[in-house]
């Protein structure tokens, strides 16, 4: 199998990229890790007729705290999440999340940014960067923008990204002490999409009751879901039995998943309840110092 | 369509061609530099049967355009062995008998090279991790694994 024939571009700056970009419009996609374009175009469920490869673009793959943000540059490959140890120490949903992303090899080229720009729901890193509360920086010909990351997914394959515009930057607020997160996942098999997945990141008060909670579902309906409800059902309360079970069925609700080979609507649904639960109690697990 | 000139470093060598923005650098290798080591198993980003070490990491090629490597190094299950010496990790497959049809192997082996080169003295469980990426349709993981250990018991790859 091989792509349907397109031209290739591989500019050196940002600005040519986006020059690219404007001038070819919907006849473009943008290559960074390429991990799922590629497969897409091999397919061909996708035949731009040009690609703008940004693998030849300096200064785009760092991780680093910066005012009070974690920055990740949009090529991160997901190999330098998994390996940074700022991710593994301060970000555990982060490091939880890039571990289960399709396969080591995958991984070696596949991008933060690009996880996210694609717009599929299936992928990891939405779910995660909802809970993290996290913006993404465009660029496009006027500069750069910040749009929430809750608000980046518009549809199936579909973001808020201009068809001019590359995703250069994902910021993450710096959690708070008393913080933690954690990513569950099931998956069929290594490298499959998720089943249904679950991604929490909260922070704890004096007391041990909820300050804030972020909840992310993954491949649980068109776009990646935030648990609105069981967010603030939580706010406030001290984690127990009862407090997680309807935190998790509250999620669970907020589910929309379709059936398919990997199982039925309600299953998916009481998946996604069960991984929520085991999320919640991992992250406050480690919002008290576990690993 | 696009045609670019792309040089590649290969085994070491420069390699210089004009190709279609399209092609896939498993296709680069196999059919224009004629080095059929590397296998084209699944296709679709799965089975790692064409893996190989693109800047040193290894990597499917189904799933790299050749163009994305100009100016980069490629290394194939070709170019492990020294002067007519088995790399540790081919020896590790032979003397462990770390295959059975023998198709996912050159994509194993590099894994697996890349794998030692990272972690020289990994676990049953750190080698079965990060072989994820390669499937054994025989299902002869059992020995491929050992293979590896094998390798990593001879001490002789580099860190």
């Amino acid at each position: 199998m091989f792509p349907a024939s397109f031209d290739y571009h591989a500019p050196g700056t940002l600005a040519e990229a986006v020059a690219l970009l404007a001038r070819h419009r919907e006849e473009a996609k943008v290559l960074s890790g390429g991990q799922s374009l590629l497969p897409l175009m091999k397919l061909r469920l996708g035949q731009p007729g040009h690609l703008v490869d940004i693998g030849r673009i300096p200064g785009l793959e760092y991780v680093e705290e910066r005012d009070g943000v974690l920055a990740i540059g949009g090529r991160t490959r997901e190999a330098a999440l998994e390996r940074s140890e700022l991710i593994r120490a301060r970000y555990p949903l982060i490091a939880d999340t890039a571990a289960v992303i399709a396969d080591p090899l995958v991984r070696n080229l596949a991008t933060v940014g690009g996880n996210l720009a694609h717009g599929d729901p299936a992928n990891d890193h939405p779910a995660a960067m909802i809970a993290l509360g996290a913006i993404v920086v465009a660029t496009g010909p006027k500069g750069t923008r910040e749009i929430a990351v809750d608000r980046l997914f518009t549809g199936l394959f579909s973001t808020a990204l201009e068809p001019d515009e590359i995703l250069t930057e994902i910021r993450v607020p710096t959690p708070p002490s008393g913080s933690g997160g954690a990513y569950r996942k099931l998956e069929r098999k290594v490298g499959d999409f998720a089943t249904a997945a679950a991604a929490v990141q909260l922070t704890l008060g004096a007391g041990g009751e909820i300050e804030r909670v972020g909840i992310g579902l993954t491949n649980a309906g068109p776009t990646p879901v935030k648990a609105v409800d069981a967010e603030r059902y939580l706010i406030g309360k001290r984690l127990d039995d009862g407090t997680v079970a309807e935190a998790a069925r509250l999620a669970a609700e907020a589910a929309r998943p379709t059936a398919d080979r990997r199982g039925t609507v309600e299953y998916k649904r009481e998946m996604a309840r069960v991984l929520t639960a085991r999320a919640l109690r991992k992250a406050a697990e480690r919002a008290k110092g576990g690993r | 369509m696009s045609r670019h000139r792309i040089r590649v470093t290969v085994n070491g060598a420069s390699r210089e061609a004009e190709v279609d923005a399209r092609l896939l650098l498993v296709h680069f290798l196999r059919d224009v530099l004629h080095l059929t080591g590397t296998h084209v198993g699944c296709d679709t980003t799965h089975c790692g049967a064409c893996t190989v070490l693109l800047d040193g990491a290894p990597v499917k090629s189904c799933t790299v355009l050749a163009v994305q490597a100009d100016g980069r190094e490629v290394m194939t299950v070709e170019g492990l062995e020294k002067d007519g010496k088995l790399h540790p990790v081919q020896e590790g497959f032979w003397e462990m008998h770390g295959l059975q049809c023998g198709y996912c192997t050159p994509g194993m082996v590099m894994a697996a090279v890349s794998l030692l080169e990272e972690n020289p003295n990994p676990t049953e469980a750190e080698v079965r991790e990060g072989l994820e990426g390669n499937l054994c349709r025989c299902t002869g993981y059992h020995n491929i694994v050992q293979a590896v250990l094998y390798a990593a018991s001879t001490g002789s790859v580099k860190a």
